[in-house]
């Protein structure tokens, strides 16, 4: 039993923060949100050179061959950053399928798409059947859906009729995906694998959104802690009333509570995707998903109303940075399965005797 | 390394044995409270029993009496036990907040004349910190330990003090410097409740029964080697148990996953005449008392690799509480009517228990510092805000 991660996984994240600290600064995204700048190919391209795009692709296709274990952190980082270029969901989500897909459906343009994907030379992001919604849609050139559950297949995102949505998030704008019927599916006699790549994305996205909520939240903790340190009324720092700290401190107490439940879920992420694809995921790696996103989610909102509240007035203007995190956490929050789809699923297994709860059963063995 | 969540063989290997061992020895039948005379024998029966076996305490080295185990091998044993509903720990204060501070603090001759005798039950400690005026200002603390030669001479007024009632040793903070104030001067001096000058009178707790105490110290002596690190290092010293208090080994994770699952079965046979959103509840509590088990294998892994408690272990004071008053809540409401019943009564049945665990949990938020005090600690010291004008 290990509960740490290595060296190299900390120093990778802690690499991808200093990067984001660069390129990816409140100003950044404040240009990008005020139209005075566009997507950052310049910063897509800087995560290209650290190899990150294709982080979970095969070491064949060019890729690091990570695992999710590995990627987590970084996801993490990325919400942090609140990161504009969909980099969680073509390298935690697309990349991965695209590589499960060139296994299963030995079709020379997947193989070679997903070599693409891995280098980072072309964005893929995965459009899912069951969601009504995508993001990414502004970078992507190349896009996994399919017209059903049982379908899967790989577009040019031009061949698709992308309807643009104006959404909460400035960043990463939500879009509705229609796919040509026409189109068959890559996997025209497997519907069983269709639905199971589809679930693997779909626990991915889970997994890494929670990553990227728990990032997220502590952004906003340190923005509203910096604030509270420096504004003063009645002439002392906000922050030194017990009325400010107590809720700072229970945000991080709701923070603190879900990171190791995030990582945990990547890990059992991790193991459930060294099985072939059309395997059962176990109940318990499915719950401790759904209740990572869960608990980053409601870490993150929390922190994002105490946020706005500690900032009084201004932290309900437009000028300030912190609605960038604040709107992604709740875009996030909505996405990959609704709060209260997930919380039914883990109510489902665990109080229909499908998971049995106990002291040893925190892990799978 | 990096993250493996599996058991090896070796530590598969240690939950069968303990559970073949919990299975041969349990008592058959529940034990009474240990906050009465008769659950107190009985319980310190039960732990010279659990150190027969060699599970006492499982972390210590086997010169102590314990078993050699990580901090890992301890999460598994503590699965197995609570799993099996063993009897509450009458010693915990001994074993799970003075035992790990001698362990770091105390000579190799104090070890050996304490470690031992805590680890077989032999001597049952309570703690003696808080005082009438020195509640969660825990600094304003007033009783002295003034020296006298190779003495100490005591005199005060402690409370609150858990177990103190039926237990042998209180190891407890005194002001050694009498012109000292605050956190300075203080010393950490352990004394045996039945030394001439000490009295207790017991204190009716929630539940009716005398589970703490006062202690008056008239004149009390002890010797100077009953004084654990230096004189003035108290604070310190006291602090460090703080960590283990709220940080570890008090509230093991097992027993909330325990309760948790005992609440999913409650939910289970109610489910047809209770409200269903208590479903959501039900499986929000599951959720937490894992989260507080995954967090616990994390601060053991990390402990294990070298790594101290710090203040991190307010969040887990706040959390573990909050989770245990979550979970009986949770529980009462499943009941309705049938809440307000006590254990020993006809119609409580399998379902009985859950309001004595209600009142029990209600002191989560307030012993081993007040959660209020804990937000403060989080707020400072972990996140840096500015410290309050109180």
């Amino acid at each position: 039993m290990q509960f740490t991660f290595s060296e190299e996984q900390a120093m990778a994240a802690q690499a991808l923060r200093e990067l984001l600290d660069d390129v990816c600064s409140g100003a950044d995204l404040r240009a990008l949100a005020d139209g005075a700048a566009g997507h950052g190919t310049a910063r897509w391209e800087r995560l290209a050179a650290m190899g990150l795009p294709g982080a979970l692709a095969p070491e064949a296709a060019g890729g690091m061959a990570l695992t999710a274990t590995d990627f987590v952190l970084l996801a993490e980082e990325a919400g942090r950053a609140a990161l504009p270029e969909p980099l969680v969901a073509h390298a935690g989500v697309a990349v991965p399928m695209l590589a499960e897909l060139a296994a299963a459906a030995a079709r020379g343009n997947v193989a070679q798409a997903l070599e693409q994907a891995a280098a980072g030379a072309t964005i893929v992001i995965v459009a899912d059947p069951c969601e009504p919604f995508s993001a990414g849609l502004d970078c992507a050139r190349r896009v996994l859906a399919g017209a059903g559950p049982e379908q899967v297949g790989l577009f040019a995102r031009d061949e698709l009729s992308v309807s643009l949505q104006a959404s909460l998030d400035p960043l990463q704008p939500l879009a509705r995906v229609g796919v040509p019927a026409h189109r068959a599916s890559l996997l025209p006699d497997q519907p069983a694998l269709a639905r199971a790549l589809w679930q693997r994305a779909r626990l991915r996205a889970t997994a890494f959104a929670a990553a990227e909520l728990l990032g997220l939240a502590a952004r906003m903790v340190e923005i509203a802690v910096n604030y509270a340190g420096e504004r003063r009324q009645f002439g002392r720092p906000i922050g030194s009333n017990q009325a400010v700290k107590h809720q700072l401190a229970t945000v991080q107490v709701q923070l603190e509570f879900a990171r190791p439940v995030v990582y945990a879920a990547a890990a059992m992420l991790a193991d459930a995707c060294t099985a072939p694809p059309e395997s059962p995921v176990p109940a318990l790696t499915e719950a401790r998903i759904a209740q990572a996103r869960l608990a980053a989610g409601a870490a993150a909102d929390l922190a994002a109303r105490t946020a706005i509240q500690v900032h009084g007035a201004i932290g309900y203007s437009w000028e300030l940075d912190l609605q960038f995190y604040a709107k992604r956490a709740w875009a996030l929050g909505v996405r990959h399965g609704e709060r209260g789809a997930l919380a039914r699923r883990v109510q489902q297994l665990l109080l229909g005797g499908i998971i049995e709860p106990g002291p040893d059963r925190l892990f799978l063995n | 390394m990096a993250i493996a969540l599996h058991y090896t063989e070796a530590e598969r290997a240690l939950r069968a044995e303990a559970r073949a061992w919990l299975a041969a020895h349990l008592p058959r039948t529940p034990l009474p409270s240990f906050d009465t005379r008769a659950g107190f024998d009985a319980h310190r029966a039960w732990e010279r029993e659990l150190h027969a076996g060699g599970w006492s305490m499982v972390t210590w080295p086997r010169e102590y009496g314990g078993r050699g185990l990580n901090l890992i091998e301890w999460l598994i044993f503590e699965e197995e036990y609570h799993g099996a509903d063993a009897p509450g720990r009458v010693n915990q204060n001994g074993l799970f907040l003075f035992g790990p501070t001698l362990m770091e603090y105390g000579t190799p001759e104090q070890k050996a004349r304490f470690l031992p005798r805590l680890a077989a039950g032999d001597d049952i400690w309570a703690q003696a910190w808080s005082e009438p005026q020195a509640g969660s200002d825990l600094a304003a603390l007033r009783a002295t330990a003034l020296p006298d030669g190779d003495e100490y001479v005591l005199n005060g007024h402690k409370i609150w003090s858990s177990r103190a009632v039926y237990a042998d040793w209180c190891f407890g903070l005194f002001r050694t410097d009498a012109a000292s104030e605050r956190h300075r001067g203080l010393s950490y001096v352990v004394v045996p409740l039945d030394a001439p000058g000490v009295r207790v009178r017991p204190i009716a707790q929630l539940d009716g029964e005398p589970g703490f105490a006062e202690i008056f110290f008239d004149a009390v002596r002890v010797p100077a080697a009953n004084r654990v690190g230096a004189e003035g290092q108290g604070w310190e010293i006291a602090m460090a148990t703080a960590g283990f208090e709220r940080g570890l080994m008090l509230r093991s994770p097992a027993r909330f996953q325990r309760t948790a699952a005992k609440l999913v079965a409650l939910y289970r046979r109610h489910a047809a005449d209770c409200d269903p959103a208590l479903g959501a509840a039900v499986a929000q509590c599951w959720m937490a008392a894992d989260a507080y088990a995954l967090a616990t294998y994390r601060t053991a892994a990390r402990l294990i690799a070298g790594g101290r408690i710090g203040v991190e272990a307010s969040l887990n004071k706040v959390f573990w509480s909050e989770l245990d008053l979550a979970l009986h809540r949770t529980a009462l409401s499943i009941l309705g009517a049938r809440a307000a019943l006590l254990r020993e009564a006809p119609e409580a049945a399998a379902d009985g228990g859950w309001v004595e665990g209600f009142l029990f949990a209600l002191a989560g938020p307030i012993y081993a510092g007040a959660n209020e005090i804990q937000r403060n600690i989080i707020a400072e010291r972990l996140l840096g805000l500015p410290r309050g004008p109180g």
